[in-house]
């Protein structure tokens, strides 16, 4: 049997892709992926029309899906996430038919449940063998974790693999295996190196950031989360990579020996694996190349599916054991729910990634925030989309202080035990409108929904409109 | 109690925002080095309105004005004062007649602007050979001096010598401006370290000019304060010991004893004063709603 | 005030406004281009026109570029701006 195909068009056509069919990527080589844009190009060339893309995140390296929109070769559009430059062509009405939000947690969910269908799945391997063993570990384009394709490399009706590393069969250290894959082809460049594991994933030296941080992590302390056996997820940026950090030391100096660390990976967190802070590292996504270094070497650093990570249709995932989860928001009301889609003009900006699933499992969600950025309010009366629900959320750590959830008055007890600088979410926000004066109410211009965002239970929780 | 002394620039609107929030006991708004010659009026204009605009909570604010040899200072101080700022940091102080010159300017300005006579303290930056030689009379040249301040990259120029992390060749200098501070019963304030990335050796740094007898340290980055404040508080052995001395003395009162003795050690004056210093600064960190302690210190550990 | 000439004040860094002023004839005109136009647009013509009104400028074309500036922010840089057009002396 031969799976390799010696061109893109071939494999396309050997897949049965017609018009109206859904097609799906991943986004593990991030802001540095080439293949989205290559195999649309393709389909476009082919004549292909009306076809929806169901991707695990865009970024701004996908521009070019813009222009097959308008061309009506893709009708419609499914994601967990989306950068800015494409979020604005959406809030401009670049698509008729509404994109649809999942997290990270409900996109295998319902791919795997037959709720979503994926007509053909491409997947960019890093390493490949021709009967389509592959993983993403090794190669020019080595990312690491493929955790995001696993569900689709099951359920796709055709699963096709392309790869810029072909290598002898069989590939021993597969992530996704043969049994799974119908084609592979060969290309000169899945992506590049320099997007793939980009720069998100700084320390801040932003004193307020920082200062945010140092706060977020005597939270935890004060948690009496942090013991032996604490595990721990945190985001890429700005203030919550910081915790990670902050978190560190008080382990390294306490001598606490944590379970595991979750979610996209960084440098911090496998100086953590390193050092003794967790025994394992559960990855479904690298975000620098000393992650995607250690994934490949560590025994202890293991590749993890996205419905392992966070689906909640599974039995069990990495995310309901979670301990502690210390994430971002564009937005939080004064009843805690976060928006992570919009900006404060309503324009689609993000998505939740996996930011819905661990806040719902996670025994303590943090969200660390500053009170305003440049005069905007991040603490408001009421987001402009809800992308996970303020029951979810424990607490909102800011430089003014930190408000602690009224569902959670045990924690509020620990805190104040702790010393640490305790407010209240609408004194929050009566010190943002102190600081920036008081804003024009926001006044939505259009009705014409652009996006459906859904929640964990596959129902839809919010829509976004379109923007001026 | 000014532990950590942070200096800002004046013309930063982003910055000056947030002076509040970085832990630092004062703030140091400058309108000298940290402004070019044609943004000073931009700067000035900023700083008043955001003085009069911007709560600052418990710290305390500090505005370096412009040289005394300078176009600028009288017009500082117009544009400032109004705000009631604690603290008036003149720079390249050289002696008191510098200090009566701003004293009188003072004076004059509070008195036109209803402002209480004196209200305006003084904190001087000794920062040329002719300054740290000419400290005592600086420091007693009027009422409004509180302390102080050694600017250590301007005197090593004026010196002719290299700047060293290690600071021996500005140890006659520190010594000088303690000695001469104290000898004056004002205060004495460090000049800051000026690697950002350098913790370790801010921490030696600071440690030695404690060591020395200054009250505090100048920090350049936010990144400095949290380890300085640490340093400049009394730690709790100090505490403790403090705590000791007020209980042996008590205990000498009841029993109608002269002689005071702690751990085979005879209690004097100078002993007690010490002892009321240290626990004045721990209950004023105690009471304050500084929250600058940093999770490090805290990996002690419950 | 009388504005003798063009003046500029601040800069494009965040949290910062960029006003440039310029002798008009026949009142007051603002073009604002802000990153918060949609909350605070209002608000800051209103404080560029009270502060002109404090100033006693009357005839001006302002042209402001804000990434978000605080209200005491637009009041020092326009009053800045406006000294600067006016060739007012800084020194005493």
């Amino acid at each position: 049997m031969r799976k390799l195909c010696d061109t893109l068009r071939r494999a396309i056509e050997l897949s049965g892709l017609r018009d109206g069919m859904t097609i799906s990527f991943h986004h593990h080589l991030r802001n540095g992926d080439y293949v989205l844009n290559m195999v649309l190009q393709e389909a476009a060339r082919m004549g292909l029309r009306d076809l929806t893309v169901n991707a695990s995140a865009l970024f701004d390296c996908h521009e070019p899906l813009i222009g097959h929109i308008q061309s009506g070769v893709v009708t419609g559009l499914e994601t967990d996430y989306m950068s800015s430059a494409l979020g604005s062509a959406i809030s401009r009405r670049a698509l008729a038919r509404p994109v649809l939000f999942r997290s990270h947690g409900t996109r295998p969910a319902d791919i795997l449940s037959g709720r979503s269908r994926i007509d053909v799945a491409f997947i960019a391997a890093p390493t490949a063998d021709p009967m389509g063993n592959c993983s993403g570990k090794y190669g020019p384009s080595a990312c690491g974790s493929l955790g995001y394709a696993f569900a689709d490399a099951v359920k796709a009706q055709k699963v096709v693999l392309i790869t810029d590393n072909l290598v002898p069969y069989p590939l021993t250290d597969a992530s996704i295996t043969e049994d799974y894959v119908d084609y592979v082809v060969r290309v000169d460049a899945i992506g590049d190196p320099g997007g793939i594991v980009s720069g998100t994933t700084r320390m801040p030296r932003d004193p307020i950031a920082l200062r945010i941080a140092d706060l977020s992590a005597q939270a935890i302390d004060a948690s009496g989360l942090l013991r032996d056996g604490f595990s721990f997820q945190t985001g890429a940026g700005g203030a919550s990579l910081a915790v990670a950090d902050y978190v560190k030391r008080i382990m390294l100096c306490r001598k606490i020996h944590g379970s595991y660390a979750l979610g996209g990976i960084t440098d911090c967190m496998v100086d953590m694996l390193e050092s003794g802070c967790f025994q394992a590292i559960q990855d479904v996504q690298c975000f620098d190349l000393r992650a995607v270094r250690s994934i490949r070497e560590n025994p202890g650093h293991r590749e993890i599916s996205a419905a392992q990570y966070a689906s909640p249709d599974a039995k069990s995932t990495a995310a309901s054991s979670l301990d502690a989860v210390v994430l971002g928001a564009a937005q939080i009301d004064t009843d805690f729910n976060v928006n992570v889609h919009t900006d404060s003009n309503g324009c689609i900006i993000g998505g939740s990634g996996g930011h819905t699933d661990v806040a719902a499992e996670a025994k303590l969600t943090i969200i660390a925030a500053p009170l305003s950025r440049t005069r905007m309010s991040i603490v408001v009366d009421k987001v402009l989309t809800v992308s996970t629900p303020g029951s979810s959320i424990d607490m909102l750590v800011t430089q003014y202080g930190i408000a602690v959830n009224p569902s959670r008055p045990d924690l509020k007890i620990a805190l104040e035990q702790a010393d640490l600088p305790l407010s209240d979410i609408h004194e929050l926000r009566r010190k943002a409108v102190a600081i920036n004066g008081a804003a024009r109410p926001y006044v939505r211009r259009s009705d014409q929904v652009v996006a459906r965002v859904l929640g964990r239970d596959s129902k839809v929780q919010d829509v976004i409109y379109a923007v001026e | 109690m000014r532990r950590s002394m942070l200096f800002l620039p004046s013309n930063n609107p982003n910055m000056i925002g947030n002076g509040g929030l970085l832990g630092a006991d004062s703030i140091i708004f400058d309108l000298e080095d940290a402004v070019s010659p044609d943004e000073k009026d931009a700067a000035r204009e900023l700083l008043k309105n955001a003085l009069g605009a911007l709560d600052f909570g418990k710290c305390e604010r500090i505005v370096r004005i412009n040289g005394l040899d300078t176009p600028y200072w009288e017009e500082d101080l117009r544009a400032i004062l109004p705000l009631t700022p604690e603290l008036i940091m003149p720079p390249k102080v050289s002696g008191d007649a510098d200090i009566r010159r701003l004293d009188e300017k003072l004076t004059e300005l509070e008195t036109a602007m209803g402002i209480e006579t004196g209200h305006t303290k003084i904190l001087a930056l000794l920062e040329t050979a002719l300054g740290v030689e000419n400290a005592f009379a600086a420091a007693g040249a009027s009422p409004r001096m509180m302390g102080l301040f050694l600017g250590a990259e301007d005197l090593t120029a004026d010196l002719r010598c290299k700047r060293s992390k290690e600071g021996s060749e500005i140890l006659y200098a520190r010594g000088r401006v303690v000695c001469a501070a104290r000898a004056a019963g004002i205060e004495a304030y460090d000049t800051p370290f000026t690697d950002v990335q350098d913790l370790e050796g801010l921490e030696k740094d600071a440690t030695f000019a404690k060591g020395l007898g200054f009250s505090g340290k100048a920090c350049i980055s936010p990144a400095h304060v949290s380890a300085v404040n640490r340093i400049f508080s009394p730690s709790e052995e100090e505490i403790a010991y403090a705590r000791d001395v007020f209980t042996a003395v008590d205990r000498a009162k009841r029993l109608g004893k002269g002689v005071i003795a702690l751990r085979g050690k005879m209690i004097d004056a100078p002993i007690v004063q010490r002892a009321r210093l240290v626990l004045e600064a721990a209950s004023e960190i105690e009471g304050g709603e500084l929250f600058c302690v940093n999770s490090v210190i805290r990996c002690a550990g419950p | 005030m009388e504005l003798k000439h063009g003046a500029v004040a601040g800069t494009l860094e965040s949290s910062d406004i960029m006003v440039t002023v310029l002798p008009g004839a026949g009142g007051t005109r603002i073009s604002l281009t802000s990153t918060v136009e949609a909350y605070y647009g209002d608000s800051i013509r209103e404080t560029i026109r009270q502060v002109l009104r404090e100033l006693g400028v009357e005839n001006v074309r302002v042209e402001a570029v804000d990434h978000g500036a605080l209200d005491c922010t637009i009041r020092a840089r326009l009053s800045t701006a406006v000294r600067r057009a006016c060739g007012e002396e800084h020194t005493s």
